[in-house]
């Protein structure tokens, strides 16, 4: 029984079966799922699939949290990502080509992969704060994304490219298969190699991890590079559902929501410990909350006010404070910045 | 001088019991500082002194017991606190803000102001002032960045004697301190306990203590030992006291360690004029099959440096290293870890253990960096050399799961060891192993380094406890000032000659 | 007495120091080098601008513009700078100011008085910079979540107010802008006389008092604050309060400046703001760096702005250069660092 309460995807499980519970007793409509044209319709398909952006995008930022960093640029690459992309298919002759298509989203990975490989030479090879690193690209990259398009906003009809973020495959959208594709590869790569616990190695504790032989250049490198492909594919299905590279509107905030998803999912922003199975629960919750702002009819510009009071409840929640509070009701002063001098008893002992 | 046990104490803690998770840091404790004396808290390491000292302070709020200063009974939930009721800190690590200037980390809190804002120009002459009076002259509005530790050291010092304090609490405040200076400060303590200040002394320097205390309380495993009058325990008294059981395991060590090393083969490692601007002057180094080549020198003298350059932690950029007489290029740890050398370093915390993953993650994690990110070693294999290790050390506790960072010193160092030893490494660097760890966990660390090296293993071995260097080692390089000074053979030298050769051989430099 | 091997020893006669002169005025305001960095880039900027553009760039109708058109901004990175000093970052800035524009302009559209107006929107920022302190000091939450909180928190409430744009026709709160005070050929509305009283206050704040050097002292070791005895808690919510304040005040300026309050106003403007105090010199690792430095990097920002509309180049460009000018910065401040951790 304690076993389940303490595992730390507990609590962010409870919350989503909360939302999907009050969602479904609110408007019963919400838990029906139709099929039409052997396709599923409905409020729960239309999340599994509007969340793809983030899911992808989240998934990176798993990966550079865990190394102790932090990448603030995903939304300006999915900016470029798209640019790329939709200039190449309108400057081609034929649109509809799938091998135009296919062309452009290479190429517009590749983009994003070598920006988060800047990201990366700045965090490793040249020191920088994460934050400030990635801050660089986060402001430069609209501007980039803007040049790429011409300063307007490019539009193409191209029905491979639509099929991206619209179409289905066995009963249920494509932009679900490109998220659980990724899932499934990120989690592969990071449990079933040795790379999952010397990412976390590195987080917790970078020189000790130098020292032991890890090479935690490579690996923090090698975690904004996907980072930034990540946000590149992202990219690529927010240009497909909106046929459009929108270089100021892509892509803006996501930054935010997939830290947001991050923490909600149990990783702690100091590096270290990740789960991504708590990512996927984190990126669920966010969507579900998004919908149910929605349904209450709420404008969607004013939902910030919503997610704001989440984040805060959560990390109150998750804070050493609340936990030594709610552990120790008793009371006793405790040392206040609790957390660094945790690390000072430990050693005493 | 003497302080008259008539005087009523300004501190007394009574029944003091500080836990913390898993461990009984301090265990009905009692401890009374009077004023007028100097005051001296022995223990070895993780006998409790930094916990004390730390409830005394505010940093630590205590389970139970009871805290009176200057007989009114007294809770501290922050240093300011304590600092209100006149208890002053000097702490080992300087906790001063380096970004500030000399003059501001002396006053900060306590300017003078004149009208709304702060006085800066009678803020650094009151600086001044307080430096002048420790018969130091610097730049007030110098930042402190730019002093070495020993200058910050004292730096902290006068800020502790700006608050006017009762009480001064100095947490070894000696160990960047040269002999100079070391006296400079024991003239300051006790123009103060003159005039009436109580000062309690921590200190590791056996000597330093016998020369400046009044009173001794000795801990020991978060327990009182007792309090003692300085001239009615003798030295030997004292360590015993502070070690609490006879030294026949680290004896039996020293018998086994001291034997014939055969040179006239290729060493394990050799390194040639290896040096780095600034931080090293080139030097040779070099170690053969079975031995155990002891690094002797103070906190500074480049003994760390030196073994970290050999092992690519820092770069080098002058001199040659060879393994087994094949000259290699070490420029990364794990292109030292490739060639067979493990170095196990000095700061656990910070550069050993990785605080948050089990002890099964940590002891594997040297062998997992070594076969690289998509070869994982098999679960099963894991598991048995783990097992293996957790035997062979004696970790406790024995769970393979149970987070390095909640373990204790000693354990996370023979966590560190199996992490070492599990890569196979022919040549093994030990920097400081046994600091900060209890007795037991030493013996154990020292009895299976001796042993491995009988073994074929080459170790180089680093520490400031110099018998231990003696007790470990068949030969002892001796290094001051950042440059190596000589070679000596363990068999052929006592604690006294190491010590005379450590302080006086070579060109006459005042250190 | 004892087998040995003596080392050669080098001559370790080591090169005399340099001037000392130098040395002392490295030794007392060596933290003041990247501030002098970027009065210097500004200077460079404008006589490139003279140079390469028309001739009459460095006239006083254009400095004046600089402050009259960047107040906002101003006040906004006078209130990052407090923050960033400590170590933090305040993310929520631009949609603080959002918030409290909108408050402040709805009230104003319901008949209240601007007595009553202007108060209410400095304590709405003033509100949020205590939540986001609160949660930062006392649940030890990452400056940079808790401001993203509070981000949200601003943004949405902005819309709450009004979906869409008010305008403003309080005579009080338009004076601010339109009145143009003039000596000579320079011009200063009240709005930058607000901006650089705002400056002249948080410098005094910041270098005459013991808050202002708790604050300092934070971002250069808390721990060793804390140790101090210094009252860390308060000095690093009130950071955060004045930084709510000055987004608060910020929203009143950019009120003025366009005679109406838009909910979408300012999103992304906390990274110029961000962008023109790390410019400026301040450290984001915190404890180094001057509130005058923060005006020089808004300046700088403006300029490049106003050079890049005397271009008639693309807006694109101007995220490009700051981004880029932040890249420069960070790698000179990283420089810095590093050659001051070799010293040691």
């Amino acid at each position: 029984m304690t076993a389940v309460y303490k595992h730390r995807l507990f609590w962010p499980i409870v919350s989503l079966l909360t939302l999907i519970a009050i969602n479904a007793i609110a408007r019963p409509q919400f838990i029906t799922i139709t099929m039409r044209d052997g396709e599923l319709y409905g409020a729960l398909i239309t999340i599994l699939r509007d969340s793809a952006p983030l899911m992808l995008v989240a998934l990176g930022m798993t990966i550079v949290i865990a190394t102790r960093g932090i990448d603030l640029s995903v939304g300006a690459i999915m900016a470029v990502s798209g640019a790329v992309a939709l200039t190449i298919i309108d400057g081609s002759g034929d649109p509809d080509a799938l091998a135009t298509v296919l062309i452009a989203v290479l190429v517009a990975v590749l983009v994003a992969l070598i920006l988060g490989m800047w990201n990366g030479f700045l965090v490793t090879v040249l020191g920088i704060q994460p934050i400030v690193a990635t801050l660089v690209l986060m402001l430069a990259g609209r501007g980039a994304a803007l040049l790429i398009t011409g300063g307007k906003i490019t539009t193409v009809n191209s029905a491979p490219f639509k099929w991206m973020s619209s179409g289905y495959m066995v009963a249920l959208p494509v932009a679900f298969f490109i998220a659980v594709a990724a899932i499934i590869v990120i989690g592969v790569i990071e449990r079933r190699t040795a790379l999952g616990v010397l990412t976390e190695a590195v987080g917790i504790n970078p020189e000790a991890s130098r020292l032991a032989g890890v090479r935690s250049r490579g690996i923090i490198w090698g975690a904004y590079m996907v980072s930034g492909a990540l946000a590149g594919v992202a990219g690529l299905i927010y240009a497909s559902r909106t046929s459009a590279a929108d270089a100021n509107n892509a892509g803006v905030f996501i930054e935010l929501y997939a830290i947001l998803a991050v923490v909600l999912g149990g990783t702690s922003l100091n590096g270290g410990k990740f789960s991504i199975a708590g990512t996927v629960v984190g990126v669920f919750i966010i969507q579900t909350l998004d919908s149910t702002v929605l349904f209450l009819g709420i404008p969607s510009a004013q939902s910030p006010v919503f997610f704001g009071f989440v984040v805060a409840v959560v990390v109150v929640l998750q804070s050493p404070r609340m936990r030594s509070g709610l552990a120790n009701l008793s009371g006793r002063l405790r040392p206040r910045g609790a957390g660094v001098q945790d690390r000072e008893k430990a050693e005493v002992a | 001088m003497n302080a008259d046990t008539e005087v009523p104490p300004i501190v007394e803690m009574r029944g003091i019991t500080i836990r913390f998770p898993g461990v009984l840091a301090l265990d009905d404790v009692d401890f009374t500082l009077r004023p007028g004396e100097v005051h001296s808290l022995m223990g070895e390491n993780g006998a409790g002194k930094s916990t004390l000292i730390k409830a005394l302070t505010g940093v630590y709020g205590i389970d139970s017991g009871s805290i009176s200063i200057a007989g009114e009974r007294q809770t501290f939930s922050t240093a300011s606190d304590a600092q209100d009721a006149g208890i002053s800190t000097v702490y080992q690590e300087v906790n001063l803000c380096t970004n500030l200037t000399v003059g501001e980390n002396i006053m900060l809190g306590h300017e003078p102001r004149r009208g709304t804002g702060i006085d800066w120009r009678a803020t650094h002459a009151e600086a001044a002032r307080h430096l002048a009076s420790l018969g130091l002259e610097l730049d007030t509005r110098s930042m402190l960045a730019h002093h070495s530790i020993a200058i910050q050291q004292l730096v902290a010092i006068s800020r502790a004697m700006v608050l006017d304090a009762k009480v001064l609490i100095l947490d070894e405040p000696t160990s960047s301190l040269d002999r100079g200076e070391v006296e400079q400060l024991f003239g300051i303590m006790r123009d103060l306990r003159d005039k009436g200040v109580a000062i309690l002394f921590v200190s590791h320097f056996l000597d330093q203590v016998y020369e400046i205390s009044d009173r001794i309380t000795v801990l020991r495993n978060g327990a009182l030992v007792g309090e003692y009058p300085v001239a009615e325990l003798p030295r030997d008294a004292l360590v015993t006291k502070m070690i609490g059981r006879e030294l026949a395991d680290l004896a039996a060590i020293a018998s086994s360690s001291h034997r014939d090393i055969d040179r006239s083969g290729t060493p394990v490692v050799k390194a040639t004029g290896l040096g780095r601007r600034g931080v090293l002057e080139p030097a040779d180094l070099e170690v053969y099959e079975g031995e155990v080549v002891g690094i002797a020198g103070l906190l500074g003298s480049g003994r760390t440096e030196l073994v970290r350059l050999l092992y690519g932690a820092d770069r080098a950029d002058e001199g040659t290293v060879e393994v087994h007489g094949e000259h290699v290029r070490l420029h990364q740890p794990r292109h030292a870890i490739d060639h067979r050398i493990s170095l196990s370093s000095e700061n656990r915390r910070e550069e050993g253990v990785v605080a948050d993953l089990t002890v099964a993650e940590n002891i594997v994690l040297g062998m997992q960096a070594r076969q690289g990110w998509l070869r994982k070693i098999p679960k099963k294999d894991q598991d048995a050399v783990v097992q293996e290790y957790i035997d062979a050390l004696g970790v406790r506790p024995a769970n393979p799961h149970a987070l390095v960072g909640n373990l204790s010193g000693g354990n996370q160092q023979k966590v560190l060891l199996a992490r070492w030893l599990a890569t196979a490494p022919e040549l093994l660097v030990l920097d400081e192993p046994t600091r900060g760890i209890d007795v037991g966990a030493k013996a154990d660390i020292q009895r299976k380094v001796a042993e491995l090296s009988a073994q074929g293993l080459a170790v180089i071995f680093i520490s400031s406890e110099l018998e231990e260097v003696l007790r470990m080692a068949q030969r002892v390089v001796v290094l001051r000032d950042r440059k190596k000074i000589g070679e000596l053979e363990a068999s052929t030298t006592d604690l006294d000659g190491l010590i005379d050769y450590i302080a006086n051989a070579g060109e006459g430099s005042a250190a | 007495m004892a087998a040995m091997t003596t080392t050669t020893a080098r001559a370790g006669g080591r090169a005399d120091r340099a001037s000392s002169r130098v040395q002392t005025f490295l030794s007392r305001h060596g933290g003041m080098m990247p501030t002098f960095a970027a009065a210097l880039i500004l200077v460079l900027l404008f006589i490139g601008a003279e140079a390469f553009l028309r001739g009459d760039f460095i006239k006083p109708l254009t400095i004046s513009n600089l402050l009259i058109n960047n107040a906002y901004l101003l006040v906004l990175a006078v209130g990052m700078t407090f923050v960033i000093l400590t170590g933090g970052i305040d993310l929520s800035v631009g949609s603080v100011m959002a918030f409290t524009g909108m408050l402040g302009a709805k009230l104003l559209a319901d008949g209240l008085p601007v007595a009553i107006a202007i108060p209410a929107m400095l304590l709405g920022g003033a509100a949020i910079g205590l939540f986001i302190g609160i949660l930062v000091q006392y649940f030890g939450v990452q400056p940079f979540i808790a401001s993203l909180a509070g981000l949200f928190l601003g943004r949405g409430l902005a819309f709450i107010v009004s979906l869409n744009s008010i305008k403003v026709e309080d005579p009080a709160v338009l004076w601010l802008q339109s009145t143009r005070w003039k000596l000579g050929d320079w011009v200063v509305t009240p709005t930058g006389i607000i901006a650089l009283a705002t400056v002249a206050i948080a410098a005094f704040v910041l270098h005459l008092t013991r808050f202002g050097r708790t604050i300092y002292a934070i971002g250069g070791s808390e721990q060793s604050a804390r140790l101090m005895g210094l009252k860390v808690g308060r000095a690093k919510v009130g950071a955060y309060v004045i930084s709510g304040t000055c987004a608060g005040l910020a929203g009143l300026l950019l009120t003025a400046y366009a005679n109406s309050s838009y909910p979408r106003n300012g999103i992304g403007t906390e990274l110029d703001a961000i962008a023109a105090v790390v410019i400026g010199g301040t450290l984001l690792t915190g404890g180094r760096g001057y509130v005058l430095g923060s005006m020089i990097g808004v300046f700088v920002y403006g300029t490049i702005k106003t050079i890049i509309n005397f271009m008639g180049a693309e807006q694109a460009w101007m995220q490009i250069i700051v981004g880029a000018l932040l890249l420069l910065f960070i790698v000179v401040q990283r420089a810095i660092v590093a050659r001051a951790e070799g010293r040691r």
